[in-house]
């Protein structure tokens, strides 16, 4: 399925949030996540199912003003 | 000062706009900063690097909201960073013009309702607007952050009066001038003015030195704090000789 990884089309073959995260390499205990806008916890990640064209936004802590 | 939170330092710094990892952290340091705000990124290459800053430099975070217009983009930002950050201090910024970066107050008010109400602790950027900041408190602030100037742009206290209102009608709320200040004299107005802490970060970021232009600020702050303390002389329209007229010699 494809699916739409902080701006970019990635093919995954991950079917819930949790495997997606080990499947693109993220740190997972360091970053925060939400899919279509919404958060989703940590422990709601295993839970949480994909499914094609949904939007994941996977953030880090940055610089900021 | 800030939730139950007392601090030592009234200036806050951002960690933004470095040239590097090392300088960002001689500049926290030198500023004698307590609070350094930080955002939510996709990861760059940079990301680890940050990672260790903030664990070296001992201060307590505050996430912002940066870069969210709406109210829904900036009430997820804020219940990821309270994850990721393990704070639920959240320096809440709906942006509502692309070219000033001034809030949308509406959008404002709705976030922090919404945000206060899951326990957030919630230092919102806001205008001088008495009413807007009524809002903001009955929605559960404790804080307010009125803005200086247009952020980035160092034009600082663009709205003395506003600021000085907003400070008679919001006493003992904690009033944090936050964005636009460009010199440390006009961190020092804001603070002689009562105050109570200054946000900041391209002024130091952007400084030919920045750890010497964050103590320059660190020590203007103070000063200006110093002299609201003790309360300055009132204004007179005409001079007043400050020698005493009586013992004056006849010498003409």
């Amino acid at each position: 399925m494809r699916i739409d990884l902080n701006g970019e089309i990635v093919r995954t073959q991950a079917l819930t949030l949790a495997d997606l995260l080990i499947e693109q390499g993220f740190e997972a205990p360091c970053v925060a996540t939400a899919l279509n806008g919404d958060f989703i916890a940590r422990s709601m990640r295993d839970a949480t199912r994909l499914d094609d064209g949904m939007k994941v936004e996977v953030l880090s802590p940055m610089q900021g003003g | 000062m800030f939730y139950g939170v007392d601090l030592t330092s009234r200036l806050m710094l951002g960690t933004a706009q470095y040239p590097s990892p090392a300088v960002l952290l001689e500049a926290i340091e030198a500023s004698g900063a307590e609070i350094i705000t930080v955002s939510l990124r996709r990861e760059g290459a940079a990301g680890t690097a940050f990672r260790n800053i903030l664990s070296e430099s001992r201060c307590r975070l505050l996430p912002n909201t940066a870069g969210c217009h709406t109210a829904r983009e900036a009430v997820t930002t804020a219940r990821m960073a309270r994850e990721v950050f393990g704070t639920s201090w959240i320096k809440l910024e709906v942006i509502g013009h692309a070219d000033t970066l001034q809030p949308d107050p509406f959008a404002l008010v709705e976030a922090a309702r919404v945000l206060c109400a899951e326990g957030f602790e919630v230092f919102p950027y806001t205008t001088e607007d008495l009413i807007v900041g009524e809002k903001l408190l009955e929605a559960g602030c404790k804080v307010l952050m009125p803005w200086g100037a247009p952020i980035g742009s160092g034009q600082g206290l663009r709205n003395p009066e506003g600021l000085r209102t907003m400070r008679a009608h919001f006493t003992g709320v904690p009033l944090v001038v936050d964005a636009g200040i460009g010199a440390p004299s006009q961190a020092a107005q804001a603070m002689e003015m009562g105050l109570d802490a200054i946000l900041l970060n391209t002024a130091v970021a952007k400084a030919v030195d920045p750890a010497t232009m964050a103590r320059a600020f660190g020590r203007a702050i103070q000063a200006g704090r110093d002299a609201f303390e003790a309360g300055l002389m009132p204004r007179r329209d005409m001079a007043c000789a400050s020698t005493p007229v009586f013992g004056l010699a006849e010498l003409a």
